[in-house]
């Protein structure tokens, strides 16, 4: 296939396990785009302006095939009260927790999101977005999923001493969560994001063992996610997902984010038909790479998760890091140009899916 | 299967399965080995090393790691009475997070290193500078940093730059996770050591801190 398809047209095609006329593959820059304008990274997400202006010169100088409206996981926590902290070459953290001791959970409201400032930004943001790109380019927005924000919430450690020895406390801050995070994921899709990333590292069997995911963050994910009114891929931040890509599919979610610790034939395999592949490019060595290093990289994503469609090449984390040179950028997508061409009649075995 | 094999596999399945009991009456059992390292060597060391194996594996999870860890120092410190606790002679150490908030890391680590027998200085969350002054001033020799972002891991270079400045000897020991998502990454930054778990920071002190004899 040659004729040329919008990037809205190939990401659809590939999710819906389908070989599009090329390898669909996302950037996702939430503060990039700030060394390319100059500014500071707090600068920048200062106004939905800077980071609908970086957004679209990022997009002009890579082609890639998705937007991605994150500003920093830590917003959502802003919106509770928490403190953000900032830095000159990074992404924004939450600071101290703002549940303090377990018996907080009882007091606690979630933020009306028409009533918080900084979520109000995102959502501008993505209304201009929206406007630029139309259904061109697909924006994924980002929702934290009600069982991955509490290290954020509450310390990770305290989180873990919640998980196993609260549930009670535990089950109350989920419900709050959970009515949380469904209204923000809709209030994103009405601006005009087309999809949401339910952020779910905590459901990873790199943190919690399946006998507990499958009593918890899979239980949370199946309601919070058929609440969520448009579609939902999941990201697990880096964190491993083979031992659950089954359960995974049963949650309603359509994409997997995939880590860099594991082998991503063995993923496409476990994934084939059910899920589309999100990854897995390693976005920390990615600093170093050569551009053969980076054109190395891409073909061997390709060759093992691109036949049969279903796959978008990324980084593994969903974030470029501020330390990642433009040049390794560009031999990504141009990687990408080179080797995503569909049919991959240069991969063996290209039509065996 | 040794006695000691035996016992440290039934510490590992009873942390595992947070049973606290168990892991209590194992423990209970090292006032019969013939000194109290003897004890933590052969049963506590592998079985906190089967764990971390096991995470670095992706069969055990991060969860489980840190109960594990939690458990194995309230039942150690409520069998030892306070300020009995064996102390294995080694090098002045300290822990700190470099300039992020993530301590879960620390934590874990710090909690593995004193199970183990080593006394450490808790420097919490520090800055370079003051971080190097403090390790200076506090005649530090092994100095073990936490960091969860890859800002943080590169100011280990900066870190590097001012011990060396001030003449100060000190080893620097890295780990999180940038450090396990780049193999290369602790050389490039000068640390002397990286670990990809806690029991592997057990075994790279043990190396690094026990002084002879
Ligand atoms: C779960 C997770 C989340 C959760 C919870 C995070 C939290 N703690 O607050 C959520 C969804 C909230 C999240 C959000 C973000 N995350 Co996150 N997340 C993860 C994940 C999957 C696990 C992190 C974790 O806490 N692990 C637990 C700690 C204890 O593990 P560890 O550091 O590896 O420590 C072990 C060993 O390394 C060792 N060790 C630790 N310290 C030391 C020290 C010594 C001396 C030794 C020897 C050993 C040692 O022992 C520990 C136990 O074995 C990792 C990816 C991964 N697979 O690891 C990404 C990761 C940490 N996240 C990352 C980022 C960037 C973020 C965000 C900044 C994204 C954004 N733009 O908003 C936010 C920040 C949130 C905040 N706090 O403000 C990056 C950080 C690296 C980078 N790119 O800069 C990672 C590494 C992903 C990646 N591959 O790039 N995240």
């Amino acid at each position: 296939m040659s004729t040329e398809m919008t990037s809205g047209q190939r990401v659809v095609m590939a999710l819906g396990h389908k070989e599009p006329d090329r390898v669909p593959f996302f950037l996702p820059a939430s503060f990039y785009p700030a060394r390319e304008m100059g500014i500071s990274i707090r600068e920048y997400f200062s106004r939905p302006e800077n980071v609908v202006e970086g957004q679209m010169r990022f997009l002009s100088r890579y082609h890639h095939d998705i937007i991605s409206a994150l500003f920093y996981a830590a917003i959502e926590v802003e919106a509770w009260g928490g403190e953000i902290v900032f830095y000159d070459d990074g992404p924004p953290n939450a600071g101290a927790p703002f549940i303090r001791k377990p018996e907080d959970i009882l007091r606690l409201e979630p933020p009306r999101i028409g009533d918080s400032p900084c979520l109000v930004k995102v959502l501008r943001a993505i209304e201009m977005l929206k406007a630029r790109v139309g259904d061109e380019v697909p924006i994924v927005a980002i929702a934290v999923s009600p069982f991955s924000a509490p290290p954020m919430q509450m310390g990770f450690a305290s989180y873990f001493d919640l998980m196993y020895e609260r549930p009670e406390l535990f089950e109350r801050l989920m419900s709050l969560n959970e009515n949380f995070c469904v209204e923000w994921a809709n209030a994103q899709l009405e601006a005009g994001a087309a999809t949401i990333c339910y952020f779910d590292p905590v459901s990873s069997p790199t943190i919690v063992p399946r006998e507990i995911y499958l009593k918890t963050g899979f239980q949370i994910a199946r309601r919070t996610i058929s609440r969520i009114k448009g579609p939902t891929g999941t990201h697990l931040a880096s964190g491993r997902s083979l031992p659950i890509l089954d359960d995974l599919a049963q949650t309603g979610t359509l994409i997997i984010g995939t880590s860099a610790l594991e082998d991503l034939a063995e993923v496409k395999a476990a994934c084939r038909g059910k899920l589309t592949i999100l990854g897995n490019l390693n976005a920390i060595e990615m600093r170093r790479w050569t551009p053969e290093e980076a054109e190395a990289a891409v073909k061997d994503a390709i060759a093992k998760a691109g036949p049969g469609g279903g796959f978008i090449l990324a980084d593994n984390h969903g974030e470029i890091p501020w330390q990642v040179p433009e040049e390794v950028l560009e031999s990504i997508s141009q990687a990408v140009q080179k080797w995503g061409g569909y049919p991959l009649d240069w991969v063996e075995g290209h039509n065996g899916g | 299967m040794t006695g000691y094999e035996r016992l440290s596999y039934q510490l590992e399945q009873a942390l595992l399965a947070l049973d606290r009991l168990v892991v209590k009456q194992i423990l209970a059992e090292s006032g019969q080995a013939g000194n109290i390292f003897e004890f933590t060597d052969r049963v506590i060391v592998p079985a906190m090393e089967m764990m971390g194996e096991g995470w670095e594996q992706g069969t055990i999870a991060l969860s489980q790691y840190y109960m594990s860890s939690r458990i194995l120092e309230e039942t150690l410190s409520a069998l030892l009475p306070s300020g009995t606790s064996p102390q294995r002679p080694h090098q002045k150490m300290a822990i700190t997070i470099l300039n992020d908030y993530h301590a879960l890391g620390k934590r874990i680590v710090s909690s593995a290193l004193q199970v183990n027998g080593f006394r450490l200085t808790d420097y919490g969350r520090r800055e370079v500078d003051e971080l190097a002054e403090a390790v200076k001033e506090d005649g530090i020799r092994v100095l073990l940093v936490s960091v969860l972002m890859l800002p943080s891991a590169l100011l280990v270079k900066q870190l590097r730059r001012r011990l060396d400045e001030m003449a100060c000897p000190t080893k620097i020991v890295v780990g999180g996770a940038p450090f396990r998502f780049d193999g290369q990454l602790w050389r490039e930054v000068g640390a002397d050591a990286m670990g990809k778990t806690a029991s592997e920071a057990v075994e790279i002190v043990t190396e690094l801190a026990v002084e002879s004899g």
